[in-house]
Formats: C-alpha cells, structure tokens, sequence
C-alpha cells in the first residue's frame, strides 16, 4: 500500500488512492475466489472455457477502474465493461435455455439502465458543465445551481446505478439472471458486480454529492426510503422462493438494502458510514463466497439447485454442510459470525447518522431474513436424505411432515454419501469460514485497514 | 474444547462423552472456588476484566462477576456435568451434541459474565444457535416446528433488545454496564430521562420477557421444553429461562430505573403492569399446569407459573422482594432441572408422558417415587424445602407494595400444590397398571444426576443464608424502593 501518497492519473480521471487501492485488493481477491468454484464446474458444464476466464478478467479490470474513477464518464465506461462481460457471462450455459434466457433479460434491461444512466450524465454535464466529481461537488455548494435538468440527472443517475446494485424497484432482473446463470457466474454477479457498484456509488456519494451539505440531505432521505424498500421486498420475496439460486438472489437484494442504508447517512462529517460500509461489503463478499462454495460442491455432485434437494446434507457431505451452516448464520447476523459484526457496525452507523427508524427496519428485515435461512439449513440438517431413487414423492412426503415414525425403514437403508468437494473448493471453504469467525470475533485489523481506505474518499476519517 | 471433541473421531463415542463429562467438570471446579474465594462483602464487581476490543463504538471485553452473577454462573456449572450425564443416552451424532452443548454452556456463562452490553448481547444470541440444532435435531416429533418457534420468537425479542441497545448507546456513549448504570442515575445525563427509559426499558423488556417467559410471550415454552431431549429441556428451564430474569434485574432493574419506576410504583395507568404480568404468570401458568395430561407440559407451564414469582418479586423493588427474586432463580434451576430429570427417567422406560397412562409406579420403582416426591414437594413450596424460601420472600416483598395481587397470587400456590398432588397420585399411587409390571428402577447414573440437586434443595430449603449470602450486598446497591 502506498500510504498517504495520492496520485492521479490521466488528468484527474483516475485516482491511485487508499479507496482505489484497497479495492482492487478486494477485487482481485474476489476474481481468486470466483476461479476456485469455476475450476471443477467449468471443466464439467462449460465450453470455450478459456474465453470465460478472459471474459473475467476484462470484468475484474473494469470493477478496477470503477472504483478509481473519479470522472462520471470514466466510470461509465468502466461500468459498461463490466457490464458488458457480464452480459456475456451470463449466458455462458449455451445449451441450456435458462442461461440464454436470462442473458437476453439482463442484457436488454442492462441496456436499458445503462441509457438512462447516460441520459442521467448528460443532464448533470449539461446543468453544471462538469462531468468531474471535484467539479461537482463545487458546483453543487454554489447556491446559484438550482436547476431543474440536475436534479433530473441525478435522479436518473441514481436510477442507473439502483439497476446495477438491483435495489427495488429496480431489482427484476436479478432473480431471473441468478437462476439460469451458471453457479459461478451467479457467485460472481452476487459478489463482484455489487461490490463495485457500491465503490463506485460510495465514491461518487462521498466525493461529488456529500460536500454539497443541505442539498445532500435531500437525497440522503430518498436514498433512505430506496434502501427500507430494497430490504423489506427482498428479504418478504425471499421467503416464498424454493430454488436455492433465487433465494440467493432476493438474499442479496436484502443485502443491498441494508448497505444503501449506510450509504445514506453519508456525510463530510460522518464517515463512520463510510467504513461500516466498506466493511460490511467485504464481509458480504466472504460470506457469500463460502455459501456460494458449498452449494456449488453440492451441484457438482448432484447438480440439483433446490432448496428441497438438500435434504440430509449433512450425512452426505458434512463438511459442505456446515460450512453452508456457517454461511448461512452469518449472513443472518448471529453473533460470533462476521456477520453480525458488520451488521452491526452498519446498524449502529445508520442511527448514529440520525436515522434510527432505518435502523429499526433493518434489524427486522434480518429477523425475517433468518426465517428462509433457517429453511435450507432445516433441509441440511434436520431432514432425512432421500434415498439415490428416491421421487418427488418422497421428496414431498419429507418436505410436509419430517415425521420420524413415518419412514422407519429409511434408518436401515445406506446414507448415499456425496463424493468430498474437490481442493480448490475445500481450500476456499476453509479461509472463508475461519474468516468469518475471526473478523466476528476480531475485526480492529481489517478496520484499520478499512479506516485507510475511507479516509482517502472522506477527509474526515 | 470444542476442538478436543473434533479430534475424536466420530466412531469413539464413549470416548467423546467422558472426555466432555470431564471438560465439564473444569467450570464446575472453578465455580466452586468462586464459591470460596468470593468476597461476600463487596458490593462491586469481582474478578473483573476488561480489554479494548472494537475501537470505534468504544466496546470492550469487559467480564466480571458480582452477586447476582456468581449465583447463576454456579447453578450454570453445576448442571453442566448433570447435563452431560444425563445425554449418555443420545445414540445419534452424540459427538455434534456434545460440541454444541459445550458451545452452550460458553455463551450462558458468558452472558451472567458480560460486563459490556455489546458481549452482552453476543452472549445472549450465542445461546440461540446451539439451540436451535439441539432441538431441532435430538428432539421429539415436532421438533422442527417447536426449534424454529424458539428460535424465531426469541431472536424478535433479542431484535427489540438491540435497537433499544443502540439507543442506550446513543445517549450514553459507552457501551459499558457499570457505567451505563452510574450515568444512568446521574440526574440531568441524558440517560437519566424518564421518558427515555421508559421506551429503552419497553424495548429491553419485552427482549427479556420473550426469554423468561412472561404471558403473553410464553408460547414458545411448552413446545420447546415438550420436543427437547431431557437434558436439553433442564438446561433450557434450568439456565436459559434465568437468562431473562437475570437481564430484567440487570438492565431494567439496575439500569433504567425510571422506566422501571414507571411500571412499578403502582400509580398511574401503568403502575402496576410488572406486578400484574407476575400474577398472571403465577395463575394463568399454574391453572394450564393443572390441565396437561403430558408430564413434561405439566412442568414447562409450572415453570411459567414460578417465573412469576420472580417477577412479582421483582416488581416489588424491595430488599425482600430482590432476594426472594434471585433466591428463587436459583432455586427454581435446580427444582426444575430434578424435575425434568425425573420426567426423562420414566421416559426412558415407557416412552411416553401419559400421565393418566401411568399408575401406581410407587410399587415398582420406590426410589423414583422417593425422589420425585421430594422434587414436587420443594417445586409446590413446602416450607423446609428450598422453593418454599424464595416464593416466601417475594410475596413478602410484594405484599407491601401490591397488596390485593399479592393475596390472589398465593392462589397460585394452591394450585401448585393441586397438580403436583394430583400427578403424584396418578402416576405414582394406586393400582400398578399392568403394562409396567416389569419397569426397572431408576439407575445409579439417574441418581447420580439428581442427588446434587437434591440435596441443594434440602439445604436451601433449611440454611438459605448460603445463598443470600452471595448476592445480599449486590442487592443492597440496587436503586431499591423501600
């Protein structure tokens, strides 16, 4: 790390600072992670498998310079780059029709966003003459800019970027992209795509917007109501699904939830947010990267993606069970998990900020997120396994009842084991569990860290 | 610990259960020279310590115990290794429930521990998880429904007991409990404002209520208790419950005393709400005992019924009603962890909890009978007995403050006295009901779990200063009103 030493490059359009560094870090570490789950899946279910992981890169250095742009149109294009890849990648299943299905509906609604985000762009670069987030940030303190075109751009660019970071009601593209994408490149739009979305959203927020005080406020309340929404339809919807890829799609819009309300209470005096962002990102990326690890040891063994399917895993493949397990509490927010740390540490940011009643909602919006959590993990754990030729008609016999005393002669038949999850996979499940629990129990060296890398968007760290 | 339990390997059964009987034990033999080695003078907090920990919300790792702490700490080690004995019979995955029973014990020592609100509130969710899987995996045929109800209903009052934690924090600034408290009667302080504690006081209560259980809150108990494994149900009646009690004294009691004024001091509209939650608890909790044919539901609601002398007691304010509060905590966790014992033993023989199925078992199994005499003489509060001293005291306490709540609840006592008769007589008295010609006595390891407790029971019941001794200087710096 180079610290204290900022840097910029190309005129002012990119910045080499704390932010930038620490997250193409994370970035890089996430590209790692995605790698370890596509290894064994790519070699069983794609095809052109060279051009997916060149097709990740290119989508790694795009997330690289949305989070070093300082410039609205850089940070368009790195944004498109992303996009684009992802569009791609998306549809990287060619022979199933679920996979194309949900590229052309990402693409055809990423196009759409991307438009009205540029449209957005104009609007401000027409209203203040500046598409630098210097610039707008002095544009926007001088009272004499009360321009109806820039509140229309900046609407729309919040409307953009609420596409990207699928915030309701923005957020219908998601479920149906997770479920057919591959399970990596589901993983990855969970994972990475958020993540730079939010660093470019924090950037933008805290560089351009914030400085601009009570007009910033303004917006702090829409941000705020975005955010109370994202979470109570993602974490209600969630609850009613039963494929295990949709369930992680409404998941994350919960996520997402929960860290737009951090970037509400934003501020040039208040950046507490900030951190409790950043860290709540970071924990959001390894917890969903562990769940992610497990449910593809699973599909690799099985190739099954309901929640129903997973019944009885922890005889069949233990270890993938309770690293599932692990996962699962985590991003619930139950204590000595990273989750509960960052959940935390956001919640108390957000009502420090002034906005307990967010706070509130958010806290509840966890309790409701345990519910469908525990679902899958009562599949895992307390649900008997379905014997290898076992029907839908056993799978619903368990699924209604769990009775003990119905099925006595499923005690006698052999637990059909699942082959152990490959070393990649084990190896990624493994940092990632003992990363949640030592940052749940022990975060001050990835906050110091995190205080870094804020303190370069946000002066007043 | 826990790690010691991954290193045997899943087939060494025997080895996991007496490597974890004896890692049990290691708490036990520091409770004891807690025990010892405790000032009973001081007031303060004792073997304290306290390390920064998250730096930006100022929280620290801060555990100490007083009074209040070392009563519940040593109830919680003296029923680990009883609980441990009675699991020998898990067949199932006995590795797993050992390991998770451990983690159970690591969070309930550590919340009577906690001196920090945010450990605090670690600790107190810590608990939840082990749970859930206990139940829900070792449990009865419900299992499933009774561990997600427990789970859900305790987490939505552990939610409410965070935002009103965050608000605490808010105002005050620090996370630390004896701060809080100090700030909390400094007049003028933020903290002080009646009308915010009232609020912080409705948000921490109903957390707690959720958790000891008061009515209308108390649902999820008798399903849990019923669909646990037995020694699951004793940890849970015997420690989890007074994990409310203990936070309603701490945080409500110690450090909103305000808010606990608004609800306590038997003006106004609310004046009276704790001291009638308590007679509810006492009456309505006994009188559900007294229609339960299932044993085990018989003794969850007697459990809702004793909590409610805690309550009333607590609602009291006094120095009688304190004592009588926290001496029935501890005496409540060891009648009902022999009581839950008990049930499992017959059990265990008969597989189910019929009580009119059963029929003079006395005959049979006279040892057993002897001992569940005992347990249901001390649970009904006869005088000599334990649980006699502790509803003594917070009625006393009560008496002065909520006279007519008072003298209905004794009711409730009554009642008491009627189901547990009653079942003594159908199970254990009359004709032996020929299905249980051949029922075998109870057994040396059963006894063992329960002569502990049994004798603590008569002790109690003739030489309580033991135990009041323990927490009567903690008691005395509580904002009590006489």
């Amino acid at each position: 790390m180079l610290p204290g030493r900022n840097v910029e490059l190309y005129g002012g359009l990119l910045a080499v600072d704390g932010f930038g560094l620490f997250f193409k870090v994370f970035f890089l570490a996430i590209g790692i992670g995605i790698i370890a789950i596509a290894l064994e899946y790519g070699k069983a279910r794609l095809q052109h498998r060279g051009e997916f992981y060149g097709l990740l890169l290119f989508s790694i250095l795009g997330m690289n310079l949305m989070a070093m742009s300082r410039e609205l149109l850089t940070a368009y294009i790195a944004l498109e780059l992303l996009s684009f890849s992802l569009y791609v990648l998306v549809a990287y299943g060619l022979r199933e029709a679920r996979s194309n299905e949900a590229g052309i509906k990402y693409i055809i609604i990423g196009a759409l966003s991307s438009a009205v985000m540029l449209y957005g762009l104009s609007n401000i670069y027409a209203a203040l003459g500046t598409t630098y987030f210097s610039g707008i940030a002095a544009a926007l303190s001088s009272p004499a800019t009360d321009n109806p075109v820039l509140w229309v751009g900046l609407a729309l660019l919040i409307v953009g970027l609420g596409f990207k970071l699928s915030a309701v009601p923005f957020h219908m593209w998601a479920p149906d992209a997770y479920e057919g994408a591959p399970l990596p490149v589901t993983a990855y739009l969970a994972i990475g795509s958020k993540a730079a979305a939010f660093a470019l959203t924090l950037r933008l927020l805290a560089e351009a917007v914030a400085p601009a005080g009570d007009r910033w406020a303004d917006w702090q309340l829409v941000i705020a109501v975005l955010s109370a929404v994202t979470m109570l339809v993602g974490n209600l919807v969630a609850l009613a699904q039963s494929n295990l890829k949709r369930l992680m799609a409404y998941s994350s819009i919960g996520h997402v939830g929960y860290t737009l309300a951090g970037i509400a209470v934003l501020g040039d005096d208040f950046a507490l947010a900030a951190k409790a962002v950043i860290f709540y990102l970071v924990v959001y990326a390894i917890t969903n990267l562990i769940v992610f690890a497990g449910l593809a040891s699973y599909y690799n063994s099985t190739g099954k993606d309901n929640i129903a399917d997973l019944a009885g895993l922890a005889d069949r493949q233990p270890f993938t069970a309770a690293v599932l397990a692990i996962g699962l509490f985590s991003l619930a927010g139950l204590p000595i998990f990273a989750g509960f740390t960052a959940k935390f540490y956001l919640f108390a940011a957000v009502a420090d900020g002034g906005f307990l009643w967010l706070a509130g909602v958010a806290i509840f919006s966890s309790l409701v997120s345990l519910y469908y959590y525990l679902q899958v993990l009562r599949q895992i754990y307390i649900e008997p396994a379905a014997p290898e030729s076992g029907t839908e008609g056993d799978a619903a016999a368990e699924h209604g009842g769990g009775h003990h005393d119905a099925e006595p002669e499923q005690d006698s038949l052999p637990v059909p084991m699942l082959p152990r999850p490959s070393i990649t996979l084990s190896a990624t499940m493994g940092v990632g569990v003992l990363a949640v629990i030592w940052l749940g129990i022990y975060p001050a060296p990835l906050l110091a860290v995190i205080e870094f890398a804020s303190s370069a968007i946000l002066p007043m760290g | 610990m826990l790690l010691v339990l991954f290193a045997i390997r899943r087939e060494q059964e025997e080895l996991a259960k007496r490597v974890t009987f004896i890692v049990t034990l290691i708490p036990l033999l520091i409770a004891v020279f807690l025990f010892i080695n405790y000032d009973r003078s001081d007031s303060g907090h004792q073997f304290e310590e306290n390390m920064m920990w998250i730096k930006a919300f100022n929280i620290h790792y801060h555990v100490g115990i007083d009074g209040l702490s070392v009563t519940l700490v040593l109830l919680t080690a003296l029923l680990g290794p009883i609980c441990v004995l009675a699991s020998w019979k898990i067949e199932k995955g006995i590795k797993a429930y050992l390991a998770l029973f451990l983690l159970l014990e690591t969070g309930m020592i550590g919340f009577f521990c906690a001196l920090d609100m945010f450990l605090f509130y670690v600790f107190f969710e810590l608990t939840l998880l082990p749970m859930y899987f206990l139940i829900g995996v070792w449990g009865g045929p419900r299992r499933e429904y009774a561990a997600i109800k427990f789970f859900l209903y305790t987490l939505f009052g552990s939610v409410l007991m965070l935002i009103a934690m965050i608000a605490v924090y808010l105002k005050g600034d620090t996370f630390d409990i004896p701060t809080l408290i100090e700030l909390a009667k400094t007049p003028g302080h933020a903290l002080a404002e009646r009308t915010f504690q009232i609020w912080a006081f409705l948000g921490f209560f109903i957390g707690f209520a959720v958790k000891v259980p008061i009515f209308p809150f108390h649902t999820w108990l008798p399903d849990a208790h019923v669909e646990a494994p037995t020694a699951i149900s004793v940890i849970l009646a015997g420690i989890l419950l007074k994990m409310g009690t203990y936070g309603l004294v701490r945080v409500n009691f110690a450090m909103l005393p305000e808010g606990m004024d608004f609800f306590c001091n038997g003006e106004g509209r609310w004046g009276n709400s704790l001291a009638i939650l308590g007679f509810i608890n006492i009456v309505y909790g006994s009188l559900c005992a007294l229609a339960q044919t299932d044993f085990k539901k018989l003794v969850a609601y007697s459990s809702i019924g004793h909590m409610g002398f805690v309550l009333i007691g607590l609602a009291a304010r006094n120095e009688s009603g304190l004592t009588g509060a926290i001496l029935q905590m501890f005496n409540h966790g060891v009648i009902s962890a022999m009581l839950f014992l008990l049930v499992g033993v017959v059990y265990d023989r008969a597989h189910h909890r019929e009580i009119n199925g059963f029929g003079g078992l006395g005959s049979k199994m006279p040892i057993y009978t002897g001992i569940t005499t005992l347990a249901f003489m001390a649970s009904l509060g006869l005088p000599g007995l334990s649980g006699f001293v502790g509803e003594a005291l917070s009625l006393l306490g009560a008496y002065s403050k909520f006279k007519v709540l008072t003298i209905l609840s004794t009711a409730g006592i009554v009642i008491g006295a009627a189901y547990f008769l009653w079942t003594l007589q159908r199970v254990f008295l009359g004709e032996l009901n020929p299905k249980y010609e051949a029922i075998t006595e109870i057994n040396g390891r059963e006894i063992a779990t329960l002569v502990p407790l049994g004798i603590l029971t008569i002790v109690l019941g003739i030489w309580p200063s033991i135990a009041i001794d323990m927490f009567r200087e903690a008691v005395s710096i509580l904002p009590l009103v006489q």
